[in-house]
């Protein structure tokens, strides 16, 4: 295969990783029953805080690179787990209405992020560089694409592995399926909900924090206002959606979202040229692309559109079709569960 | 009646988020190095100093209050209509072509102002439609439908600006040409450079809504649908039809805030000419769990911090960012709906929702 190819559908794996670490954390948060809707303020408030300390790590000279990034690293997780946490104990134990707390700190997060980012934009700060993996880069056609890349790229591979072992082959991850079901059930047999949901709440949003300085480390090094990210956070929701609530679909979905944005951002560049012969049309138009993607697969996955479309089908392969295509999400996802 | 003990309490439970949300942002002020009483006294003179600052105000109030008012009409349908700022932007369209394109003469200028007026009225219910259809009919989350939304209009309106109604000279993606002055909607005097007609539409608006949500029966079937979707449908309760109506009107008086934005803001179109306003909005209603009556007074408040935000930049001993100000009103709305929930602990014979008590006094007679 054409060197070139093999290079393109690698950086695509690379700039998809924010959303791949942001989807599966919210994945789980939600499988929990808890929706996160911050993702958006919340990415870009960790990643702005998290390039802020490696940077200040790199100024004072203290600490060696690898350090500054781990440094980096830990802030953006602690920012996001800690904005998770408000919107958990908000639901919890203050009763409030998940989406409203969430919706608020999306806007506030985003506009402390641009506050407290004033004086870091459009500075140079450490990076997160490539580590091109010993004998596995080496493979044919898989090496260039998955294995060349850095170190948040492999660990995101890990936690899709992780994370959809531990909720389909593990009892602890059967209490986690469970509480966002059917938390009085889970309840009745012994399940911590209000515990788990807390735990599983912070958990999700280190991993969206860990995503936001992804960004500000790697993917779009240092920080800029508007945030380079912008707009990926919803997207981020939205692909948890498509992606029914399963890490592998999610992580799927993610991917397709990348592959979109990058071809349509290499058209704005380079052009569009069909058998040799350029095709013009206003290219800012392509900018709509992943949100009409993102319509299009929550009318698929979710709508009372797909359910008529297999009525058409035959009856043999309806089945097995609504379960590639609908997705749906966890019975209390959004509510609150009252211990009686 | 209310006890005078609940009513402290009520009182206590509105300043103690207020005063917190005042100390972390003075907090954050000093970790940026700057004194918090001079941020106030910027904020303050940004807003007030004179009558043309105060026109700036209520240049922020003449939209937010807009789109707040339909706000609260979605939220009474238990309807998150993030999508208000795309509606905006879908107004500020329309408004943008009508004062290109209908060039009617000077004489005519009123005339003109309320067909652009209308024009954006239908450019923000058609994307609220938008919403509404996938919604309602295709079971697309409103959340979503909303945010896919107001991107897709933004990226509209940045193709439109460069590309078919670039300026002539420099075209830039920085906005059209100025619209001809017809088109325009007039400034009350140079000193307070506000459109009247527009402060009369939003009382007009605020008025009709008012009575619409509280003495007639669309208001009921609105309330019925948001409390409780299934038994409203059992009831007989056309929820369809209540939803998308719901939308409709929020998109009408969110499209109005958009053509306010163009065709007196800025005088021409620019990217992103919503500036927000519609998300404001949604913490307007937020803060006050859905009560229509204080609107004009808090978006008056969120106007004053708006407006006062822009001296933060120029003040030569501040120079800090303006977004201080979204800090301060997303702390204060967020402090608000937590202490709700903490007075709830405290007093639990006040459990019931505060919107209860108010639309239970003032319950439509049948």
């Amino acid at each position: 295969m054409n060197e070139e190819f093999l290079n393109t559908l690698g950086s695509i794996i690379g700039t998809a990783t924010p959303l791949v670490i942001a989807s599966l954390g919210e994945t789980i948060t939600e499988r929990a029953g808890v929706v996160n809707l911050s993702l958006d303020g919340s990415l870009a408030l960790a990643a702005v805080l998290g390039f802020a300390a490696a940077w200040t790590a790199q100024e004072a000279g203290v600490l060696d690179v690898p350090m500054q990034i781990a440094l980096g690293i830990v802030v953006a997780m602690l920012v996001g787990a800690l904005i998770a946490l408000l919107i958990g104990f908000s639901s919890i134990k203050l009763r409030r209405d998940q989406v409203a707390v969430g919706f608020v700190l999306t806007l506030l997060a985003a506009d402390l992020a641009r506050f407290l980012g004033a004086d870091f934009t459009r500075i140079p700060g450490p990076q997160i560089t490539r580590f091109a993996l010993p004998v596995l880069s080496d493979l044919p056609i898989l090496g260039p694409i998955f294995f060349q890349q850095n170190v948040l790229v492999y660990f995101s591979y890990i936690l899709m592995f992780v994370i959809w072992f531990w909720l389909f082959r593990t009892k602890g991850g059967l209490s986690l399926r469970a509480i966002g079901e059917r938390p009085e059930a889970a309840y009745a047999r012994g399940a911590k909900v209000q515990q788990l949901r807390y735990w599983y709440t912070f958990l999700g949003g280190a991993l969206v924090g860990l995503a936001g300085v992804a960004y500000s480390l790697n993917v779009k090094p240092g920080w800029s206002s508007p945030p380079a990210m912008q707009g990926d956070g919803w997207i981020a929701l939205a692909i948890v959606i498509f992606g029914g609530w399963h890490p592998f679909r999610v992580v799927l979905g993610a991917w397709l979202f990348a592959a979109l944005r990058a071809v349509s951002s290499n058209i704005q560049t380079n052009g569009l040229f069909i058998f040799g012969q350029e095709i013009n049309f206003p290219f800012v138009l392509l900018n709509t692309l992943p949100w009409l993607l993102m319509i299009l697969t929550l009318l698929i996955v979710s709508g009372g559109f797909t359910e008529r479309l297999l009525q058409y089908m035959p009856r043999a392969v309806q089945h097995r079709m609504r379960a590639f295509l609908r997705s749906d999400p966890p019975k209390a996802l959004g509510t609150r569960f009252e211990m009686e | 009646m209310k006890d005078t003990k609940s009513l402290a309490t009520q009182i206590a439970f509105l300043l103690i988020p207020v005063a917190i949300s005042l100390a972390v942002a003075a907090i954050l002020v000093t970790a940026v190095g700057r004194d918090p009483l001079e941020v106030v006294d910027a904020l303050w003179k940004g807003a007030f100093k004179d009558s043309r600052k105060l026109g700036g105000v209520v240049n922020f109030w003449i939209p937010l209050t807009l789109v707040s008012i339909g706000l609260v009409v979605t939220f009474r349908a238990g309807l998150w209509n993030i999508g208000v700022e795309g509606q905006m932007m879908m107004g500020a369209l329309f408004a943008s072509w009508g004062a290109q394109y209908l060039l009617w003469d000077a004489s005519m200028s009123p005339l003109l102002n309320l067909a652009l007026i209308a024009l954006s009225a239908l450019g923000g219910m058609f994307w609220a439609f938008v919403v509404g259809l996938l919604k309602i009919r295709l079971g697309v989350n409103e959340i979503f439908g909303g945010v896919a939304l107001n991107a897709l209009v933004n990226v509209i309106s940045i193709y439109m600006i460069s590309g078919p109604w670039q300026p002539r000279i420099g075209g830039s993606a920085q906005g059209t040409e100025p619209f001809p002055v017809p088109a325009l909607l007039p400034e009350f005097s140079k000193t307070f450079p506000v459109n009247i007609f527009m402060i009369l539409l939003v009382f007009a608006a605020f008025i009709v809504v008012m009575i619409m949500l509280n003495a007639t029966r669309w208001g009921l079937n609105l309330k019925a649908v948001g409390k409780n979707m299934r038994s409203a449908l059992l009831l007989g309760v056309a929820t369809e039809r209540a939803s998308m109506s719901a939308f409709l009107v929020c998109g009408a008086l969110a499209g109005i805030a958009g053509s306010y934005r163009v065709l007196f803001t800025f005088d021409n179109l620019r990217p992103l000419a919503s500036g927000g306003i519609g998300f404001l909005g949604l913490l307007v209603v937020l803060l006050l769990s859905i009560r229509l009556l204080w609107v004009p007074l808090i978006t008056f408040a969120f106007a004053a911090i708006l407006t006062g935000s822009t001296r933060l930049q120029i003040a030569p001993s501040l120079k800090l960012d303006s977004s201080l100000a979204g800090v301060l009103q997303g702390m204060l709305v967020l402090f608000v709906i937590l202490f709700q929930g903490v007075r709830e602990i405290f007093f639990p014979q006040r459990a019931v929702d505060a919107e209860d008590i108010e639309t239970n006094e003032n319950r439509p007679n049948e």
